[in-house]
Order: C-alpha cells, then structure tokens, then sequence
C-alpha cells in the first residue's frame, strides 16, 4: 500500500514539505529525539492560572499521553503547542515551547505555517458539511497548489493512510456527515494528515466514539507513530496504556510525574500518580 | 415502596422514618416523619406526604393546560382572519382593474387609463441595485463583527459599541432614514454645490445640452452647446442641428416677416432668424452626477440604509449558527482567517444570510416613506433610464391614489396592492425555498 502512493507523494507536493515515508526516516535513528521542548510554560486564563511552570520533552515519532483529571490542563497545554488558544479571549503563557528551531509560542511566529506542522484532531469529529473528498483536500487547497490528479492521489494516500479508505472509497462525493462517528474522526485524521504535519495532537480523539470506533482509532495511533509525532489527551487511562509510549500525569495545573508509560503505570514515582492510575479519584 | 429501606443509598438528609429504623428523630429534620424511602414524590397517601413535595391536583393542571391552548388557537386564527379579511377585500376591488392597461400604462387622470410600469419599473431599478449595494456591505460587516472579533480591551469596547448601534438602528423608523437620506445623498451635505447656480450639479458626466427651437414646420431643432450655463446659440444658416432623434439636419432660415419654403420638408427645419429656444439636456444611460438628486441611486442608498440593520444581523445570526468546531477545525490545519471565513463559515452560513436578506429586500418593496421624502414624484410616465433619472415606487404610487377621492384610484390601488403583494410572496417564497434546498446540517 505504501509504495505507490510515496511515488505519488514526490511528484505531489512540490511547494510544501510532504509526509515522509517510513524509507525517507529510518525510526531506530531518531528514535529518542525530543519533537517538542516544553519548559517554564505557564499559562493563564484572565486572571486564573491553568498552567504552572511545565517542563517536558515530546520525544520524535513517539506517543506521548496527556493524563489527568478535567481541568488539570493537559489540553490547555495541547492547544498551546499548535496556538489553538489564540482565540481564546484573555489566554496568555509564559515560557518557550521548541519544535527543531522553530519557538511555538513566539509572537512572531508564522501561526498558519505552525499548524501546518501540527495537526490537530478534536475530541469530537468535526468533518466540514462537504464531501468526503472535499474534506480531505481541504487541507492541501489551503497551502499548495496541485492538479486534480495529484490532489485525488494525495487524498487517496491520506485516506489509506488513516484506515478509512476502504470503507469509503467508493463514495468519496458523499456528505462526510453522512459516516458513522468513528469514521468521521477516522476521516478527520486523514484530513490532518494530508497536509503533511510532523506533530499530530488528538484532544481525546476517543470520547466521542464507540468501543468498536475507538479501538480502530487507537489501531490507527499505534500505526501513525512510525511517522508522526503524536500527543494524546486522554481521559481513558487504559487507553494511554496501551497505545502510549510516554505519560505525563497532570494535575491542578502541574505536570506531576512524566516517563514511559509502562513506568508511570507500573511503578509510578509520585503518590499522586499511583492513585490517579489505580483509579482512587478522578 | 411502603416499607423503608435501610441500607438503600439515601443521602443521609432523606433519613427514613425513624420508628421503624429506630434513629433519634434529628431536629434540623422536621419533616422526616413522611420521607418514605427514596421516592418520596410516589408515596400513596396524601397525608405522608410532606408539603413541599404533595402532587398537584389532576383536574386544575389539565383544564389550565386546555384554557391556554386555546388562548394559542384564539390568537393566531385573529391574526390569520385579519389577514383574510384584509386580502378579501383587496381582491374583491382590484381585482376587476387588473387589466393589460395597468401593467403597461403611467399615471393618468382617468382610473380607466392609469397604470403601474413607471411604478414597478422604479421598485424594480431601486430594490435591484439597493440589494447590490447592500448584500456586500451587510455581510462584509457582519462577518467583521462575527468572525474578526477584536480580543483587546478597546476593541473590544469599541465592537461592542458599534454592536449596539446597529442593533438601535433596526429599530429605527424608515422616515428618519429619508431625512438622511435627504441630506446625505439628495444635497451630499451640500459639498458639491455650485454658488449661484441653484440646483445644477457640480459635476456632470453623460449629459448633453442643447437648445431646442420650434422650426415653422412644427418640428424641433436641437442645436448642441457646450454646457448647461452656455449662452444661447444663435440661430444661422448651415449651424449644426439635429432632430428629435440626434440625426444631423440643414436648417433653414430665413428673416422676420419673410416667406416660408413651398418644399415642406424645407419647411420642416426653417427657423426664423429671430427664434428662441429652450434649453433642454440628454442623458445618457451611464449619466452620472454629484451630488446624487433625488434619483434611483438616492432611493437605492436611502433605502440601503433601512435594511442594512437588519441584514447585518441576520447574517451576524446565520455566522454564529456556525458550529465552532468547523471553525477550529479549518483553523487546525493552518488556514488563515481570511480562509476560515470563506471556505467554511460563509458557505455554511450562506443560507440564513440569504433568507434574511430575502426577507430584508421585501421590506425594502414595502417601504414608502424613505421615498416619499427623497423622490416624492408620482406623475412619471416611464421607468427610469440611468441611475439618476427620476423614479417612483409601488408604495408611493399606491398611497397616491388611495388619497384620491375617486372610487376608481381606490379599485386601481388595489389592484396595485395585488401586484406588491405577488412580487413580495414570490420573494419568500424563494427565501423558503433556499432554506429548504441550500440548508444542511452542520455537524
């Protein structure tokens, strides 16, 4: 599945940076290269603080989950990393978050090429009201130029990629409203996908979705991540467990313990941690 | 449910009865004798009940309910008899003056003879162009105050103030919005005023002057001069002329007391050498001047400004019908805000900004007021030919005759009113019609 569709991928998009195939990155090389470096970040809405003084490394091409109870910041933090606060009235941080060179929180720092290079899938699947097909290419129309057929390749390759393609290949001109919960969502990451982002953060991708739309989105995860960067914000701790590489535990505002998932689960340093994962609250 | 049950999980406020858990009555607890269990809204006898929680008798609640359904019933089958009686009336008048004549002829002395073209073709020039005007402005506003909300204090401030402008602004009545438009657009604050010259515009383009004689063959001679303020041309052999339809002419002349051509054709363009002449202008369709006159574009722009309001907000309403989610969604994958608005929240919005400023135009139809300050011309013969040309309206047309105390202008009004009246159901009805066709849901 993947050859054809790489070949598809050069010739495509010339004027932006493309998805890189597997072949291109070799994952053993940067296997433990921080993506993003988060420190001293301090966020606020108005007058209340959400954020205190986070420090935290995204490793590359990992699964790195956000847990914690509501409100303890996990996706204040999230939507820090692609500016989706931006829009928030009275959101302001401090500190710096890093993706390679490029200062994510600067205010200089070009927002619309940032999100680019940061995808971001919602916790409820929010497909425009158009065409399946439209909504993929929606993505690559706002940032490069192609023809027809390299845009139906690339919405073909994206819609492969995120394991929908199949179910809805042969109605691709039908309102993407039209498919089940767990397809849209499906269809809403092969949407952020096709733009070619290096970071996918999902704001608990799964809340939304039925046991049986879950699981294909979390199969889905598990294989996005030998190409993507990925933060998840999950409230389903057993979901973290199994696709995550990395935790971080969130609570009131502080990033309490953070380390590979099977630590945080298994032998987690912090009281806190334990209990939260053991289930005693939250 | 009777028996109370202790070890069901009641918050510990809705203690059981305490003689049969046999717990010391509490005193913060008055009424804990009659919380029977958990489910004390079920129990059977009035008497356990406690005071707060007694159920309302059956038969009040029922006939309440009856009484005010047909209160509903009553008050919407007035309003709709209303409007029963009132088209009845309508239809049992105008509609024997429905005739060929009304819908080709121009206001006439006689009833028989008067008709509507000048009228409907001004509605039709004036509500045209006041919809091009006003769609671009209304959306282009409304997606400003929806979609670029200023998150600064003083802008904040400052799109609340105008927020609450034009919200007042709906609910302004129309004659105000002629005496504005009387001054901003008929006199232009009178910024292009010529000194002197009363009347004439400052600036003029399409138009051309001449000076109009009656040759001794009862036909006019056009002689064209410079300007409006030219002095009258003087009346010679082989001078430049035309007729009535600007074909070039010989004119012919000859002194005072002298003898008139045998030739009538001759004839037809001799001047006296002596002849005056009358100055007259030709516009062209592109005629233009400043400041605007009481012309369609004033009517346009007055009337503009009536609907603006309103279809400002009922975009506003149509954008914020947008799920924010699309918004973000757009948003996520690095589009610009330019690119949120047109490629998500305006065509999800397209719909309801169409009904309502479907909605709005039929209003502008309607209105009679704004004109009667800015034209208040009826006795047009013909439908506007430029943008500054003089124009009436339906409404006006229609309030002019209805003031007649002739029994005929009063069958020919109506049946004017029955004219409106389709033109304004077919209007919504296309407003219905995109509602249903273009509306889709959004998430």
């Amino acid at each position: 599945m993947l050859e054809p569709t790489v070949t598809m991928q050069e010739k495509t998009i010339t004027p932006a940076p493309l998805p890189r195939s597997p072949q291109e990155t070799p994952q053993s090389a940067a296997a433990s290269a921080a993506a993003i470096r988060v420190s001293e970040l301090s966020s606020w809405y108005g007058d209340f603080q959400a954020l205190h003084s986070i420090s935290l490394n995204v490793p590359e091409r990992r699964v790195t989950a956000f847990i914690g109870p509501s409100g303890c910041g996990k996706s204040t933090l999230l939507r820090w990393f692609n500016r989706m606060n931006d829009t928030i009235a009275g959101a302001r941080c401090t500190g710096t978050a890093m993706l390679g060179e490029l200062d994510l929180l600067a205010r200089s720092t070009d927002v619309v090429d940032l999100r680019r290079r940061i995808g971001i899938v919602f916790q409820k699947p929010n497909p425009f009201p158009k065409s399946i097909f439209e909504n993929v290419a929606f993505g690559p129309r706002l940032h490069m130029r192609c023809s027809k057929s390299e845009l139906q390749d690339l919405v073909e390759w994206a819609l492969r990629k995120a394991a929908v393609w199949d179910e809805v290949k042969d109605r691709l001109h039908a309102p993407a409203l039209g498919l089940s919960g767990g397809q849209q969502q499906r269809l809403c990451i092969a949407r952020a996908i096709a733009v070619g982002p290096e970071v996918l953060l999902m704001d608990e991708p799964c809340s939304a979705l039925d046991p049986a739309s879950t699981l294909a989105v979390e199969d889905l995860i598990f294989e996005l991540r030998q190409q993507y960067t990925i933060i998840i914000v999950t409230h389903n701790m057993q979901q973290a467990a199994r696709c995550s590489d990395q935790t971080a535990f969130f609570y009131e505002g502080r990033l309490v313990e953070v380390g590979p998932t099977e630590q945080v689960f298994t032998k987690p340093a912090r009281k806190q941690t334990e209990d939260y994962v053991t289930g005693k609250f939250g | 449910m009777s028996q109370p049950h202790p070890g069901s999980p009641n918050p510990p406020e809705s203690v059981g009865p305490p003689e049969s858990v046999g717990q010391p009555e509490s005193g913060d607890q008055p009424e804990s004798k009659s919380a029977l269990g958990r489910e004390p809204l079920a129990a059977q006898s009035p008497a356990a009940q406690s005071p707060a929680v007694r159920l309302r008798e059956g038969r009040g609640r029922i006939r309440l309910n009856v009484a005010f359904f047909a209160l509903c019933v009553a008050t919407a089958a007035i309003s709709v008899l209303t409007l029963i009686f009132l088209l009845s009336s309508i239809l049992r008048e105008g509609v024997p003056y429905l005739t060929p004549t009304l819908m080709t002829s121009g206001p006439q002395p006689v009833p028989e003879e008067a008709g509507i073209w000048p009228a409907l073709t001004g509605t039709i020039w004036v509500c045209t162009l006041c919809g091009l005007l006003t769609l671009p402005i209304g959306i282009a506003t409304a997606i400003l105050l929806e979609e670029f909300r200023p998150r600064n204090r003083w802008g904040a401030m400052f799109h609340g103030l105008i927020q609450l402008n034009i919200t007042n602004l709906a609910g302004v009545p129309s004659v105000v919005y002629g005496i504005l438009g009387l001054t901003a657009f008929v006199g232009m604050f009178g910024l292009f005023q010529v000194p002197g010259a009363s009347g004439a515009p400052a600036f003029e383009q399409g138009v051309q002057y001449y000076d109009q004689f009656f040759s001794e063959g009862e036909r006019a001679v056009l002689v064209p001069v410079a300007d409006r303020d030219a002095p009258m041309s003087e009346v010679r052999e082989g001078m430049t002329a035309y007729d009535v339809d600007l074909e070039p002419i010989e004119v012919h002349v000859i002194e005072p007391g002298g003898d008139y051509p045998e030739d009538p054709e001759v004839l037809a363009y001799t001047l006296f050498s002596d002849a005056e002449a009358g100055r007259i202008d030709k516009r062209a369709w592109y005629y233009f001047r400043l400041p605007f006159g009481r012309g369609v574009l004033t009517g346009a722009l007055t009337l503009m400004l009536v609907i603006l309001p309103i279809v400002i907000i009922s975009s506003q309403e149509a954008l914020r019908a947008v799920p924010s989610s699309l918004r973000d969604g757009a948003r996520g994958l690095g589009a610009t805000p330019w690119q949120v608005v047109w490629n998500v929240s305006l065509p999800a919005a397209i719909p309801g900004i169409m009904t309502g400023a479907i909605l709005a135009m039929s209003r502008a139809i309607g209105e009679a007021a704004p004109i009667l300050i800015i034209a208040g011309i009826v006795y047009i013969s013909r439908g506007p030919q430029h943008l500054m040309d003089d124009f009436t309206v339906m409404p006006m047309q229609i309030f002019n005759w209805t003031g007649r105390p002739q029994e005929g202008f009063h069958g020919i009004a109506a049946a004017a009113i029955i004219v409106l009246l389709l033109i304004l159901l077919s209007f919504n009805a296309v407003a219905v019609l995109i509602r249903q066709k273009l509306q889709k849901p959004l998430s």
